[in-house]
């Protein structure tokens, strides 16, 4: 059902490389995971609203008032790299 | 062990309060005695159980507030801060949150101290506690077979007091199922009672921290210091009344649901069928409710069977965004010698997720992605609608639905790996519930019997038991598991050896 190519596609917008010997295996069992999920397409759900919320709650607004956020030096010592004072990333340019 | 600190083991958490309040028990000595078993029986090594991911190398002064200072094990996907918190990924090597979820850093004002980060699967996806960057997690009562899944290390923890409770999450039943298969009690809360804030998260629409605990009364003192509003989760609630510890004694006129469609799957669940054992298991418990007064009667879900499908579209879409933030940028793992940005992104993001993961981001982008949309996400939503309609109608007409928590007993090590629908087939009695939004409450109800109906059914593993009940139920519902789980008087204490 999901074949090489289409593994290829959805890979390539989720931003996931795959290696050669992940691609069959990965058709395969999307496929197969599918096949079982397609069961709901038998249902009669024309006049049924999707869920939103499983719970009903009204949502709320709150004032939109600056609060105390973490600090830069400390939210950059997570990151694999740093330049000044911002995260470091790869470019071809650099 | 010495003769104290087996009588030290037997004491829940609860009992342990009362002494430490009583000053007949000093919170230090009980968290250094758990901290030396956590260290002695957690690790991965000399037949250890690999529960943990983190344990604390200090021993605190001990604590105020109403838990006294008794320890907690947190799973490892509570953000903790200053301490690993990884979500069982490799994505999230080194991680140490600069901030606390909002649960734990709850639970700690009331007094609670951090034992323990427990392993689970990684970010909470699997049935098995098998898919963790940190390794497999091994059921204590046969470390040949897995403890369930994904709340896995957090279960094992308990069953095998190396904690005395701890945190887990539950999004299609990763806190009620490992806790049946560990002989525990664990709670899936309403959706919105608690705060997810600083949860890593997988399905925001499905996920919720509850407790796994030894026994009923735990899990309602966990919770009790769990539920509430919290600014920084918008679907949070504030909890309608105080969770109260449950009393009840009785099961008058209390009417339990058994759904048809959960016991009798059609020839398209295969693999979804009660075991004989855990049949005979959950019947005895119906009688024992019934000797408390209850009755029980066949209730529909017509919808249930779907439940599985629906869920296998809705929490892979959603974990497919939620993981769309680890890209090798700000946290973690960041794959070397990229040759620009988006080389960057897509090779890290092989190295740093594990085979399940990137099964679901491959289902979930698929789901989402232009042409199928409707076909599969818009269809699970209304499919979700029509589950909670259906709950909804048998809470007209019971005040509970029960079914077993898990087809089966804890299965071995490897045996389900191959194949992800027969994993997946593990939570089918746990995520309609979860789709639905309600509590639901697992309970051991027995063990297994020796050789019964052959296949893979291993006797004297624990069997559980699953209640689940109308949305902010969680009073009713923890007094209904306490009153059966004195009837049953189960005995966990072979688990603790």
């Amino acid at each position: 059902m999901v074949d090489r190519e289409e593994v290829l596609h959805v890979a390539r917008l989720a931003r996931l490389a795959l290696s050669e010997d992940e691609l069959e295996p990965m058709a395969r069992e999307l496929s197969a995971v599918l096949d079982h999920i397609a069961k709901i397409g038998e249902l009669d759900l024309a006049d049924v609203p999707p869920t939103t919320h499983v719970v009903e709650i009204t949502g709320r607004l709150r004032p939109d008032e600056p609060t105390e956020c973490l600090p830069r030096e400390v939210v950059l010592e997570q990151a694999p790299a740093v330049s000044d004072e911002g995260f470091l990333v790869p470019s071809p340019q650099a | 062990m010495s003769g104290a600190e087996i009588e030290l083991l037997e004491l829940s958490a609860a009992r342990a309060i009362a002494e430490i309040e009583a000053g007949s028990l000093s919170a230090t000595e009980l968290f250094a005695l758990y901290r030396e078993r956590a260290l002695a029986h957690g690790g991965h090594s000399d037949g250890g159980l690999n529960c943990f991911t983190w344990i604390a190398d200090v021993v605190p002064d001990g604590s105020r507030g109403p838990l006294a200072g008794v320890p907690l094990a947190v799973k490892d996907l509570f953000c903790t801060q200053g301490v690993p918190s990884q979500s069982g990924s490799r994505i999230l090597e080194g991680y140490r949150p600069p901030y606390t979820a909002t649960v734990v850093l709850r639970l700690t004002e009331a007094g609670a101290t951090l034992l323990a980060k427990t392993n689970q699967d990684e970010f909470a996806m699997g049935s098995s506690n098998e898919n963790s960057a940190f390794g497999a997690v091994l059921n204590p009562w046969d470390r040949g077979r897995v403890p369930g899944g994904s709340s896995g290390g957090s279960a094992a923890a308990v069953a095998a007091g190396l904690a005395p409770w701890a945190l887990g999450t539950d999004t299609g039943g990763s806190i009620r199922q490992p806790a049946a298969l560990c002989g525990i009690v664990g709670m899936k809360p309403t959706y919105g009672a608690v705060s997810r804030y600083g949860m890593i998260a997988f399905a925001s629409s499905l996920d919720q921290a509850g407790p796994l605990t030894r026994d009923v009364t735990d899990a309602a003192l966990l919770l009790r210091y769990m539920v509430g509003r919290d600014q920084f989760d918008s679907t949070s609630l504030k909890f309608p009344e105080p969770i109260e510890l449950p009393q009840a004694e009785r099961l008058d006129g209390v009417r339990l649901g058994v759904p048809a469609e959960l016991l009798n799957p059609g020839e398209d669940l295969v693999g979804a069928e009660v075991e004989p054992s855990v049949r005979l298991a959950f019947e005895e418990a119906l009688k024992q409710a019934e000797g408390l007064g209850a009755t029980v009667q066949e209730i529909h879900l017509p919808h249930a069977p779907h439940a599985l499908s629906a869920y296998y579209v809705i929490a892979p879409s959603e974990a497919s965004s939620n993981l769309a933030r680890f890209d090798g940028v700000r946290y973690g793992l960041r794959a070397t010698d990229a040759t620009d940005l988006l080389d960057m992104y897509t090779r890290t993001r092989h190295d740093g997720f594990g085979p399940e993961v990137k099964r679901r981001i491959m289902l979930g982008t698929y789901a989402l992605s232009a042409g199928y949309y409707d076909a599969y996400y818009g269809r699970a939503q209304r499919v979700r609608t029509k589950i909670a309609e259906d709950f909804r109608a048998a809470f007209a007409d019971v005040d509970f639905v029960v079914t077993p928590t898990s087809a089966n007993v804890a299965f071995e090590l490897g045996e389900k790996t191959a194949n992800p629908w027969a994993m997946y087939l593990n939570d089918y009695f746990t995520v309609p519930m979860s789709l639905a939004g309600i509590p639901a409450i697992s309970i051991p109800c027995g063990l297994s019997a020796e050789g019964d109906g052959g296949g893979p059914t291993g006797g004297g593993l624990p069997v559980g038991f699953q209640i689940a009940g109308a949305a902010f139920s969680e009073n009713r519902l923890l007094n209904a598991a306490y009153a059966l789980e004195q009837a049953i008087g189960f005995d966990g204490g072979a688990a603790r050896a």
